[in-house]
């Protein structure tokens, strides 16, 4: 299932915006140009992670020598800090155990997700009705997020 | 996750009923007090600022949650209301204890130190105690002065929504030395708990070793300091003298508790001469007077869930330990999450509710 959730001109490079997509809030991020989604809900405890700071890495080869790698590619929830690479949903806290909801994400041309058939969804049978309608642009680049099956269930507690 | 849009005029859904023992009321700034302080402590103020210990502090996020602040921009855990709906509401919170962590008790000036306890009491009922039916505070007090910490205990004892009294997590003394004891006999009087909070500082460092480099090192730290504390109340005998006197150990953890107990029993067979005033072993004053609560959680590897109900035996005090948020620090818990989802449910109700519901005879 696809959802448009922004047109690409509303999230600028360092931007983001939280969007409810298939019953779930989704921050989507622009880094430098390019995007990415990923679930609002932090894995350890269901903070609202896409709310939390970008940071860079901060990477010690011996103690004392530090060096700052500015890329802000390592989102923070805002609870507790956990930290998770924004491209995958990779946790660096506990990799073994945790993982953000990640989701796909196209951009796409207006005009082309006009020419989509217009059934909202399989299983679902046109009926006698018909709501009145707007004209809708269909000019301009617009974020998609595609959602396949059900979420990845978070770990259960304990 | 957005935060659900509540009524803030439906002020008690208590549905789950849970009773959280540390809730922290903030001020944004120093002068949030003024309209508490008279003139003369005013313009100290203004020409001497409020000089502290500081001790220690909590850097990640700068103190709190990042989705804490209130859209004024003002201080997280600074507005009763906003506190209310983002955490009080969101949660079915029945009852808080709110413990400001204030400038009082490590402020050199013990007149200032005096004047800014009264003044957070009296910005505490009337900013938060009378805003919000749910809440319960601890009265802070200028322990290091005790017969002016007396007065301002007499002056507030009257108000039953103040259940305890505040003591930071070093004191300039170990908590049990008969300096602090005029503040237990007014305990004892008006029916107040001691709660010691983690962290601060009247100019102790945080661990026993001295002062560290990092702040990793400070935020597993104060568990060192309540052990000093809770050792020299039993060893000094405050149980002995104020047996209806109970201390309420906040953000220190309680991992450390059964050894601590096993110890001090093994020292107490070999020296108890030195210490006749004590009649019964040291850990049966520890499991009678000490409340614990539970943020930080401190759990064993997933792998070994065991473990954890282990240490709430040998501790035999499921009916001691107490759910704490710690809202709205960025180190705290989510009811949701914080206690183990394998516990009986009879434990997990006592823990967050049950205990604190009947150490502060709340309904």
């Amino acid at each position: 299932m696809k959802y448009i959730v922004a047109a690409v001109d509303e999230i600028p490079p360092g931007g983001r915006k939280i969007v409810e997509v298939a019953g779930h809030a989704v921050g989507i991020f622009n880094i430098d140009g390019e995007f990415f989604a990923l679930r609002n809900r932090c894995p350890h405890q269901s903070g609202p992670l896409c709310e939390g700071k970008l940071w860079g890495i901060l990477e010690a080869r011996l103690p004392g020598e530090f060096e700052y790698v500015p890329r802000r590619e390592i989102l923070a929830c805002p609870w507790h800090g956990w930290e998770f690479h924004i491209r995958t949903g990779q946790s660096w806290c506990e990799p073994a155990r945790l993982r953000a909801r990640r989701y796909e994400l196209r951009i796409e041309e207006g005009s082309a997700l006009r020419a989509e058939p217009d059934a909202p969804g399989p299983g679902l049978v046109k009926g006698p009705y018909v709501a009145e309608t707007y004209p809708v642009s269909t000019q301009g680049r617009y974020v998609v997020v595609e959602v396949a099956g059900e979420p990845m269930p978070a770990p259960s507690p304990g | 996750m957005a935060i659900p849009q509540v009524d803030v005029t439906r002020t008690t859904p208590t549905r789950r009923g849970i009773i959280d023992c540390d809730v922290h009321n903030e001020l944004d700034s120093d002068r949030d007090l003024y309209p508490y302080l008279s003139r003369r402590w005013r313009d100290h103020i203004d020409a001497y600022g409020i000089r502290y210990y500081t001790g220690s502090f909590y850097p990640r996020f700068m103190d709190h949650r990042a989705d804490a602040w209130p859209p004024s921009g003002r201080r997280a855990g600074s507005e009763a209301a906003y506190a209310r709906d983002h955490f009080l509401n969101r949660y079915e919170i029945a009852y808080a204890i709110l413990n400001p962590l204030t400038p009082v008790g490590r402020h050199p000036n013990l007149d200032l130190d005096a004047a800014l306890a009264t003044a957070v009491n009296d910005w505490q009922v009337a900013e938060w105690l009378d805003v919000e039916p749910r809440l319960r505070a601890s009265m802070v007090i200028p322990y290091e002065d005790p017969p002016r910490a007396v007065d301002e205990i007499k002056r507030c004892g009257a108000d039953k929504r103040f259940v305890q009294v505040l003591f930071l997590g070093r004191p300039h003394e170990p908590m049990g030395r008969r300096k602090y004891w005029p503040i237990y006999e007014a305990c004892s009087t008006y029916g107040l708990h001691v709660a010691s909070h983690a962290f601060f500082s009247a100019g102790n460092p945080i661990t026993g070793a001295g002062h560290a480099s990092y702040y990793i090192e400070d935020h597993i730290g104060p568990p060192q300091a309540m052990q000093a504390n809770i050792t020299s109340m039993v060893a000094e005998g405050v149980f002995e003298h104020f047996p209806t006197l109970n201390i309420v150990s906040v953000e220190n953890g309680f991992g450390w508790v059964p050894a601590l107990m096993w110890r001090l029993d093994a020292s107490w067979r070999l020296l108890r001469g030195e210490v006749p005033h004590l009649k019964r072993p040291p850990s049966e004053y520890i499991r009678e007077h000490l409340y614990l609560s539970t943020q930080p959680m401190e759990e064993p590897p997933r792998s070994k869930p065991r473990h954890f109900e282990q240490l709430l035996e040998h501790y035999g005090y499921t009916d001691r330990l107490m759910f704490a948020s710690d809202y709205p620090h960025w180190d705290g818990d989510s009811p949701e999450h914080a206690v183990p989802a394998y516990l009986p449910d009879e434990v997990k109700r006592r823990i967050f509710s049950e205990n604190a519901r009947a150490l502060y005879r709340l309904t």
